[in-house]
């Protein structure tokens, strides 16, 4: 019931009349075009990068190698022989021994270093996360010098522990995943409510109780979380198995074996979207546990300090974590020691031989550094491209007002790639660009194919890193900024990437790391002359020539350390120069 | 702009029958409102009740389904932000981190191409306007919450606005600075004589701040008038509820308009004409409108009671006092704290207490208790 006030002739002026139908729309400006037209180009480049390329490799699947639809034939094929069909059961078990073993350590690794007062905390943390941007080939290699036939471990001990096969691929699978699982473990733990300690001891709460019912259960989805993270990263690796797997087939090296071995395309794809399935059922469960956990976040937590354990616990515990850190620590020794020796472990003579890296067949004859510029070179585009393509698409899927359809289309598919193996997109770019009578078949074999299969496969994690530090940000910025008359894109300029800078810098940095590392996605993709580095290991080592194998890899890790070191001192120096505003 | 006093015939900003909704909710139901030029307009209510929607609407950073809205006889409906003129301020201050509040304040003049020189002097004038000359150069992490908030309502007002918006701008500091911020408002605003809008939940920042109030609930008007009207006639028990304490007695009517029965009491009081009498209604009184009479005296709206409830404010008490008659109603009544001393008051004393028939409001209605 609204009453007008008798001084004022409200009624008159409005002249009540229902107007009932049509909805309003706002007229749009140049500004309006602007934002539309980015977003047109990046859902183009969605489409011509990630939904195209895929719809050809399912299509693959269901034809014949004259290209004739012939239904489900390549799946019957499949599963009608048992030496073709083992792959799949057999990256299930693989995956899912080294998600158990993975989570496991990673949980008490974290809980020892989150919860338990012990002695070098900070330098076992750093420990845990050095595997980060190791290729998980090259932890495969340094499981071969020590646990090998002619490893150090076997010929010492005179234990052979038959590494070639599922043992080789679930050990180099935990200790690659190892980080991966620990982040998250570790974020879950810091997460735990100091206060909910509290009101179980004022309950008389007992330490196993306290650690099943508290500890356990708000580090659940986390748990769970790591766990899935781990799945893919082991179902999905290419790596290790195509390392240490020797005859044990995984869907990764069937899918190699079948393109590069066998020319077989359609069989090639018919796997590939056998491997797209439990990646994409992992992907889909890790997002509703993370919506779940974000639920379960209370504001405001009193976090946890490290409080004393039973000694056995306690101890026990550290024992394991020191294992583990001499453990990762010792494959950067091995690579090391094994990138400078002569003939492992025959003759462990010093040399540099291992760098001028010619192998017969190969057309390099500049070394090692060649293919290393190479990759330097890629992993160098992929960081500033996919940087200001991840950034920029954030921003428009973030910050601008209405079009709601558009940017949840947009969302997904920016965190759709988590969940493709990049076998399934390395292959399906090869359907793609690989074809003469495609308009972009100029992309085939050059250094920007390899560029953008890197962007796209990596693309989710700075996405997601772009969205947290664009949250973080007013909401009303844009909306001050449009009552100012000022053009998105100044306010953008100036207020939006000075704020955001150190999470634009951890984006680069993931890029280029990963770009370094890369192996799955590019594997189909280089030709003669474009080897990048993490590919000649694989190359090398298939050669037999693995001490050269080392060396490359310890040049991958060496600069993998310099980049990280010059990201840590850009980021140092941009927080110095922003301390102004951020603090007090 | 030549400036027209509150009560010329054409409005500044009028709102025409807006709807808006979200999906299934109904967030604005068909919303009328003019806004005079000069006028210092609050939109009052609890949360979820529309009124940010509302604000967002004039602004243009959300858009109505239906409806139309004019600004200095223009019609805006389908500008979008930017081609609007206003100034806004938010809760969260939304100054931007990196650049100093003189930055902050010159943002939206630089964006005009105002020449360097004008902008110095016209950030250095707003800054002495909003009685901080000396913190151009800081950035607003080194301001406290009460400077961030002059600063952002600076930069709101350095591009001249026709209309200020104000979106909680008080919610988020505390007690104190808000009630010396939200008087600092006030009189910026009437010495710069810009129509304004404002949301609040705070019914005492409405009732000291605007020229007019607007209550709303559930995406609909209650209710608009002065401070006073609002305060002294609610048009609704919700209106009487949200402004104010109200003591809601349930009664019954009979075929006179000048009394109600309570109970076994009659009550005088004054009905609107148009009462439908024979039903059940409401009488409403604020509790400092109840008058303590002397126990020997019970006359014509006077009521016997035993105080049951103490709570004592400082300034003033608050009493919950229990009729004799009819034991389950009560009444709150305040009192101040020279008359409590006079009085020696306490839990368990009688008190006879004296209802004016021409503050006793009636609904029509019956309100929950």
């Amino acid at each position: 019931m609204a009453t007008s006030t008798p001084d004022y002739p409200i009624e008159a002026a409005l002249e009540i009349q229902s107007v009932k139908g049509k909805r309003i729309e706002q007229r749009l400006g140049f500004e309006d075009y602007l934002r539309r037209f980015l977003f047109i180009l990046v859902g183009l480049g969605f489409y011509l990068f990630l939904i195209y390329p895929l719809f050809r490799g399912l299509a693959r699947s269901f034809q014949n190698k004259t290209g004739e639809f012939i239904g489900l034939e390549n799946y019957i094929n499949y599963f009608s022989s048992a030496t073709t069909s083992t792959s799949l059961t057999n990256s299930l078990y693989i995956s899912a021994m080294s998600t158990v073993f993975t989570v496991l350590l990673a949980f008490l690794y974290a809980y020892g270093l989150s919860r338990m007062m012990i002695p070098g905390r900070r330098i076992l943390r750093m420990i845990a996360l050095l595997p980060i941007f190791i290729p998980s080939l090259v932890q495969a290699l340094a499981l071969i010098y020590v646990f090998g036939n002619n490893g150090v471990f076997t010929r010492l001990a005179g234990i052979n522990i038959h590494l070639y096969g599922s043992t080789g691929i679930i050990i180099s699978e935990a200790f690659y995943a190892f980080p991966h699982a620990f982040i998250i473990i570790a974020a879950s733990l810091a997460l735990a409510d100091a206060r909910l300690y509290e009101a179980a001891e004022s309950l008389r709460t007992k330490g196993w109780r306290m650690f099943t019912t508290v500890t356990l259960s708000s580090a659940r989805y986390g748990l769970m979380s790591a766990a899935f993270v781990v799945f893919t990263l082991a179902i999905t690796d290419f790596g290790a198995p195509k390392v240490v797997g020797g005859n044990f087939d995984v869907l990764a090296t069937d899918i190699y074996n079948k393109v590069v071995g066998q020319q077989n395309f359609e069989m090639g794809a018919t796997i590939s979207t056998l491997l797209l399935i439990p990646a994409l059922i992992a992907f889909i469960l890790d997002r509703i546990v993370q919506r779940r956990q974000v639920a379960a976040v209370s504001v405001g937590i009193t976090p946890m300090t490290p409080r004393p354990h039973h000694p056995v616990a306690q101890w026990g515990i550290y024992a394991l974590m020191l294992l583990i850190a001499v453990f990762i620590l010792s494959i950067y020794g091995i690579v090391l020691m094994g990138a400078f020796t002569r003939y492992w472990p025959y003759d462990l003579s010093l040399t540099l031989r291992n760098f001028t890296f010619y192998v017969a067949g190969t057309q390099h004859r500049g070394g090692a550094f060649v293919v290393l510029w190479t990759s330097i070179k890629m992993a160098f585009w992929t960081a500033v491209a996919g940087t200001i393509i991840v950034f920029c698409s954030a921003y428009l899927i973030e910050k601008t007002r209405g079009i709601s359809t558009t940017r949840s289309v947009l969302y997904l598919l920016s965190i759709a790639p988590l969940a493709i193996p990049g076998m399934v997109l390395g292959l399906s770019y090869i359907f793609t660009f690989n074809n003469p009578a495609s308009p972009l078949n100029f992309l085939y074999g050059t250094l920007a194919i390899l560029v953008i299969s890197s962007i796209v496969h990596y693309y989710s994690v700075p996405f997601l890193t772009a969205m947290t530090s664009l949250k973080q940000l007013d909401p009303e910025f844009e909306a001050i900024s449009e009552s100012l008359n000022a053009p998105f894109y100044r306010t953008f300029w100036r207020v939006t990437m000075p704020v955001t800078l150190p999470a634009i810098i951890s984006i680069a940095s993931y890029f280029f790391l990963n770009a370094m590392v890369t192996l799955s996605a590019v594997v189909f993709l280089f030709v003669p002359g474009k080897e990048l580095a993490s590919l000649s290991v694989m190359l090398l080592d298939d050669a037999g020539e693995t001490a050269q194998a080392m060396a490359m890899a310890l040049l991958i890790i060496v600069v993998g350390f310099l980049v990280r070191g010059l990201f840590f001192l850009l980021t140092h120096g941009v927080e110095r120069r922003t301390q102004a505003w951020t603090k007090r | 702009m030549d400036k027209r006093n509150a009560g010329d015939t054409e409005p500044y900003l009028v709102i025409r029958n807006i709807t808006k909704t979200f999906g299934e909710l109904v967030a604005l139901n068909d919303i009328s409102l003019a806004v005079h030029e000069g006028e210092f307009v609050c939109l009052l209510g609890p949360s979820g009740c529309g009124k940010t929607t509302l604000l967002r609407i004039i602004a243009g950073l959300e858009q109505q389904n239906v409806g139309q809205i004019f600004q200095a006889g223009k019609d805006i409906s389908r500008l979008p932000p930017r081609n609007r003129d206003f100034g806004i301020v938010f809760q969260s201050y939304a100054l931007f981190p990196n650049l100093t509040a003189a930055e902050n304040i010159a943002y939206g003049l630089e964006n005009r191409k105002v020449p360097k020189k004008a902008v110095d002097e016209k950030v250095t004038e707003l800054l002495n306007l909003i009685g901080l000359p000396d913190v151009g150069k800081k950035y607003p992490a080194q301001l406290s919450g009460g400077q961030q908030q002059r600063v952002a309502l600076a930069r709101a007002l350095a591009t001249s606005p026709g209309l200020l918006l104000l979106d909680e701008p008080l919610s988020a500091l505390d007690a104190r600075v808000r009630i010396s911020l939200r008087l600092e408002i006030k009189h910026l605003q009437e010495q710069l004589g810009v129509t304004t809008v404002f949301v609040t939940h705070d019914q005492e920042e409405a009732l000291v701040m605007a020229d007019r109030i607007v209550v709303m609930n559930q995406g609909t008007i209650e209710q608009v008038g002065t401070p006073e009207q609002i305060y002294r006639s609610p048009a609704s028990p919700y209106v009487a509820d949200f402004v104010g304490m109200m003591n809601f007695i349930p009664v019954e009517t009979m075929d006179t308009l000048d009394k109600v029965k309570l109970g076994s009491l009659m009550l005088r009081c004054f009905l609107p004409e148009d009462f439908k009498p024979g039903r059940p209604a409401t009488v409403a009184i604020r509790p400092e409108e109840i008058r303590l009479v002397a126990e020997n005296g019970p006359g014509p709206n006077t009521l016997k009671v035993t105080v049951s409830e103490l709570e004592f404010l400082g300034s003033f008490c608050r009493l919950t006092c229990k009729l004799h008659q009819e034991d389950r109603t009560s009444l709150v009544v305040e009192v101040s704290d020279n008359r409590m001393r006079e009085l020696s008051l306490d839990i368990g004393h009688d008190l006879c207490l004296y209802l004016p028939p021409e503050l006793i409001r009636v609904y029509p209605e019956q309100v929950a208790i």
